[in-house]
């Protein structure tokens, strides 16, 4: 295990680079956050469509949430990577199916944090700004939506996370992210399969733990800091009252 | 581009191929479920026990399981796991039908990590004085969860339940890495044998998007017709 560990540790954590492409570890993190980061803006507007007050606007996008979530993740990948080419002509790579791919699911994900982030802020809050005269744009950016970016951010850490860990459906389609590599190492090595795949294992949970246990710190620290709601309050005294 | 072939998914080899992946599809679906549920209960359980030790195994279990990806856990029950068997089973496991039961496998395990943890956030918004009430009535442990606290909180875990049975439904897609002949390799066998992309993944998607919206109306209505009590 040690020697293997030894031998392979470099290839593993970049593939070949700089020889090749950039593969492994590095990767697949890469793939993750550029994939987030991507998504995010889209994210932020398919989420406002979510709460909006026209129908026209909320029902496609609320059609749209439904049908990728709906479908495997790995069945986008596939039209992209075999249906795509047909319709535009040149291969799409492997790097950018997945990340298309990501950005898609993400932006369906994000969105739903951002609905519920913006549902989280108290209604009092927008019905005040509006009455102090500012438009339902500026209400939402200036008054609305600073609030909700502060109490999204544990469930954006998380996704995240589902995102690293989605990026192993790259190895289906041959992109060298870190499952493919650890499989090349196992038919390179191939009389270890348990302890190259455990290793695999080893290597996503200490990434997605981490994070994750990060995600959990924010949010206790933002339930410290969260200062007691006036209209709380007065609804649990309205009820003891009762 | 050519047209969209309506005909070959209403008969012929290629339909068969599809609905043959769509039936292995519900079998591991279903064989998945069946094997998760009880094992997402005692792990709830042991997370809710009163012992450390148990509540520490509990929790170790979720954090280990559900922060690797499928694939990596897919990859380990197919090729790994059997190497640590002796050679002449090793050999009668792969000679069979191992890739459907390692799919099963690592699907239950992984399944179950979120649905216990649903079923833990189902059985603690139920007030721990009914807990305590029911015991100091005299019943044990085992009989105030099964009698007071899991019929309350049953309204409160089966929507979220139905929910990952959802996520589990596509999940079984993923099973097509260790070969598999579910839905997701048969239409990728289709595409590669025809090139007809369109119309087997239109097939799969289909089949996915009815199955996981079907279930998401089962979820909305059982929320419904017995909504979550509140005292």
């Amino acid at each position: 295990m040690i020697e293997l560990i030894q031998t392979y540790w470099v290839y593993f954590l970049i593939g070949q680079y700089p020889q090749g492409p950039l593969g492994g570890v590095v990767a697949t993190v890469l793939l993750a956050a550029l994939a987030l980061l991507l998504a995010a803006p889209i994210g932020l507007l398919l989420g406002l469509a979510r709460v909006s007050a026209q129908a026209w606007l909320r029902r496609p996008v609320t059609w749209f949430v439904y049908l990728v979530r709906g479908i495997p993740l790995l069945l986008m990948v596939f039209w992209i990577y075999f249906y795509l080419p047909t319709v535009t002509g040149h291969k799409t790579d492997q790097f950018s199916t997945m990340l298309i791919a990501l950005v898609v699911f993400d932006g369906v994900y994000v969105a739903e944090i951002v609905r519920a982030g913006i549902q989280g802020v108290p209604r009092g809050q927008y019905e005040a700004a509006r009455a102090l005269g500012l438009t339902h744009a500026r209400a939402m950016r200036r008054v609305v939506l600073p609030q909700a970016l502060r109490s999204m951010l544990p469930s954006l850490v998380n996704q995240f996370v589902s995102t690293i860990k989605a990026t192993s459906l790259g190895y289906i389609i041959g992109l060298t992210e870190a499952s493919f590599i650890a499989t090349q190492i196992n038919s390179q090595v191939f009389v270890h399969p348990a302890g190259v795949y455990l290793l695999l294992s080893l290597m996503y949970f200490v990434l997605c733990f981490g994070l994750s246990r990060f995600a959990y710190w924010l949010e206790k620290r933002q339930a410290r800091r969260a200062l007691p709601r006036p209209e709380a309050s007065s609804a649990n005294a309205a009820a003891s009252a009762a | 581009m050519p047209g969209f072939d309506l005909q070959l998914l209403l008969h012929g080899q290629y339909h068969d191929w599809l609905v043959a992946g769509l039936v292995v599809s519900i079998k591991l679906a279903a064989l998945t479920i069946a094997c998760a549920l009880p094992l997402a209960i005692v792990i709830a359980l042991l997370r809710l026990s009163p012992y450390r030790a148990l509540q520490w195994l509990g929790a170790s279990y979720v954090e280990v399981v559900r922060n690797v990806p499928l694939i990596a856990h897919l990859l380990f029950w197919y090729f790994g796991a059997p190497e640590l068997l002796p050679d002449s089973l090793k050999e009668r496991l792969y000679a069979g039908n191992y890739e459907f039961v390692a799919a099963a496998i690592g699907l239950t395990l992984y399944a179950a990590s979120f649905m216990a943890e649903n079923i833990r956030s189902g059985i603690r918004a139920i007030p721990a004085v009914q807990f305590e009430a029911a015991r100091a009535l005299g019943l044990g442990y085992l009989a105030a969860m099964r009698r007071v606290v899991l019929p309350q909180a049953l309204r409160v875990t089966v929507p979220p339940l139905l929910s990952q049975v959802v996520i589990l439904w596509n999940d079984t897609s993923i099973a097509t890495v260790i070969g598999v002949a579910e839905l997701m390799h048969q239409a990728a066998s289709v595409e590669s044998a025809v090139f007809r992309s369109a119309e087997a993944f239109g097939f799969a998607t289909l089949s996915y998007l009815i199955g996981s919206l079907a279930l998401t109306a089962v979820a909305t209505a059982i929320h419904r017709r017995w909504p979550v009590r509140t005292l």
